[in-house]
């Protein structure tokens, strides 16, 4: 099977992010083609996002890459509503989640929706095993299929034995597997991950790589992967979005953008 | 002629000025009819005017009425605060009674045991132990454990409400916009400012009044000290509570109190350090306690009496701040990131 063929996960429609006092007087702005540097002179409102389409299919690895202020991290944000757009929707299986309450998206959050950070973000008073199952705890599902769920996640990504260590005790590619096997267990489909292997160094960054796609191979998760490294965003792609500016230059399979670039 | 005389006189105002006016005493420079120069012409000032003009209050008489106003409001204050402030009265006297009537041989032991589980330190339990010798041998110890007592009433009752109304500050901007200031007035009110309304408002009998005193000083720290440690929590932390669901319960019980928690308990040493700086001055409006020596050996002149009650709350306060930090260093062990 192809990518073309999987079915669309998540779909973003016509995204727009603008920070600043009063966003929607900047829209027209936009639509009108001036550019980014002149509107936030003009206005002091920063474009975060100008205008995303892209279509997240189900099963494959999306990476978004850009550099830093590219909007890449923001976008990301907007897929489980973190940060809540200008103007936009975000289809998930057909449901516009624009249009979720809090409740919904709480529900929506803890049970098809996980997220891996670049700075870690593990709770730093509990031990391992029960950062893992911080969201099984969420969903108040506390019993011992839950933590043999951690447990099994634990040793999968290779920390078995450390199961009652502090995340201060363990050294930053220690502490990116548990936050792995921490979104691993919520068993949510979708997986998102910013910028997740970016703080560590790069030996240990290859390794979670290749520990990323052999988990990948089992497991076919959605998942929608950030980065600022051209070689990572090659080596896991399925789909690949490249962001500048807050815009889209150019997205596809990465063989394809490589051999044909838009942006020179 | 007082300075301003002529102002009234030309605005058509003498008549109001004037009336109920009565004779009053003469300076010597009026007798001998000299008029003051006008580099003398002196500010403005109520009390100035007043000379000009009989109709426009006294400076003393602002005071009096507010004071009036005080005594006017204080009948409906009683009626509200009264039965509010009262189980203050009760656990202050019950904490004195149970403290007092415990036996030195039952209540010494138990305050070690209780230093050892919180502070986990034999060389501070030690310490501790060195002190409560030093108070039963001299026979200060009683004393001690009243000032001890009100302490701990005034501390538990500082965190049970200090900590929530931290919170709130923590999470409403609008709240920390008002109770900032408040916060800010109680800090540098000066101390004996404190007795003078709460006087008024309750029998000097009752123990309330010391209780209120000294909780309106100290709660300040732990509030303050609250808002800023919730405040301060990892924001990468909070956002990957919000990116896997958690309510905002879950949150703060989760996440949020347990890492501010070092902050929250540095609050509460300041807190604990703040009420007995208090106690001993409200040994004015009888609280009792080592303040009392303290007391009587200012109004007598008893320097004795006043420097080893003196050195007995200073020994007080290092085993409380002692104690605090160790507990609070614990704390601390086990939250590094």
């Amino acid at each position: 099977m192809t990518t073309a063929d999987k079915p669309v996960k998540i779909a973003v429609r016509n995204l727009y992010k603008i920070f600043g006092d009063d966003p929607a007087s900047v829209l027209p702005m936009l639509s009108d083609g001036i550019d980014k540097a002149d509107i936030q002179r003009r206005t002091g409102h920063v474009i975060g996002l100008n205008n995303i389409n892209v279509d997240i299919k189900a099963g494959l690895i999306t990476v978004i890459m850009g550099l830093s202020g590219s909007g890449k991290s923001t976008l990301i944000r907007h897929l489980n509503r973190l940060i809540e757009p200008t103007a936009g929707e975000i289809e998930m299986d057909g449901d516009d989640i624009m249009a979720y309450d809090s409740g919904r998206l709480r529900a929506l959050r803890q049970t098809k929706m996980s997220m891996v950070f670049q700075k870690f973000a593990l709770l730093p008073h509990r031990t391992v095993l029960q950062n893992t199952m911080l969201a099984p705890e969420i969903r108040g599902e506390n019993g011992s299929a839950s933590t043999e769920e951690a447990i099994k996640w634990i040793r999968r990504v290779g920390l078995e034995g450390n199961e009652d260590a502090f995340p201060h005790q363990l050294s930053g590619g220690m502490q990116q597997r548990v936050g792995l096997a921490r979104a691993l267990t919520s068993n949510a489909e979708i997986m998102l991950m910013d910028e997740a292997f970016s703080a560590l160094d790069p030996l240990i960054r290859t390794s979670m790589q290749d520990l990323l796609l052999e988990l990948q191979q089992d497991l076919h998760k959605t998942i929608v992967f950030i980065t600022h490294d051209l070689d990572e965003a090659l080596k896991l792609a399925d789909h690949l979005v490249i962001l500048k500016d807050g815009f889209i230059v150019q997205q596809g399979e990465p063989q394809h953008i490589l051999l044909n670039p838009s942006d020179p | 002629m007082a300075a301003y005389a002529g102002i009234f006189d030309l605005s058509g105002l003498r008549e109001w000025c004037d009336a109920g006016k009565t004779k009053s005493l003469m300076s010597l420079r009026q007798l001998k009819g000299e008029d003051p120069a006008w580099w003398e012409i002196p500010f403005p000032s109520l009390d100035n005017l007043h000379k000009a003009c009989g109709s426009i209050p006294q400076t003393r008489d602002f005071t009096a009425w507010l004071e009036n106003g005080f005594l006017a409001i204080r009948p409906a204050l009683r009626v509200v605060l009264d039965p509010l402030t009262q189980p203050l009265s009760w656990a202050l006297d019950g904490a004195l009674t149970l403290f007092t009537t415990l036996p030195w041989w039952c209540l010494v032991p138990l305050i070690l045991v209780g230093t050892l589980f919180s502070s986990k330190s034999s060389r501070i339990t030690a310490f501790v132990a060195a002190c409560f010798a030093f108070f039963l041998f001299t026979d200060h110890y009683g004393y001690a454990v009243q000032t001890l007592s009100i302490i701990f009433v005034c501390t538990v009752l500082c965190a049970i409400l200090g900590v929530p109304t931290g919170i709130l500050m923590s999470k409403n901007d609008t709240a920390q916009r008002v109770i900032t200031p408040v916060l800010d007035m109680l800090q540098t009110l000066p101390t004996f400012v404190y007795l003078i309304p709460l006087i008024f408002l309750f029998k000097i009998t009752e123990p309330k009044l010391y209780g209120l005193a000294i909780i309106l000083y100290s709660i300040v720290p732990v509030i303050r000290l609250t808002n800023l440690g919730i405040r301060l929590v990892d924001r990468d932390v909070i956002e990957a509570a919000n990116a896997y669901g958690m309510t905002a319960r879950q949150k703060l019980m989760q996440v949020e109190i347990p890492l501010a928690l070092p902050n929250i308990m540095a609050g509460i040493n300041q807190t604990i350090m703040m009420s007995l700086a208090m106690v001993v001055i409200a040994s004015l409006v009888s609280a009792p306690g080592l303040g009392t020596l303290v007391l009587d050996g200012i109004n007598n002149l008893r320097l004795g009496v006043g420097f080893v009650a003196g050195f007995g709350i200073v020994l007080l306060a290092v085993i409380l701040d002692r104690v605090s930090k160790a507990a609070l260093a614990r704390v601390d062990e086990s939250r590094k990131i």
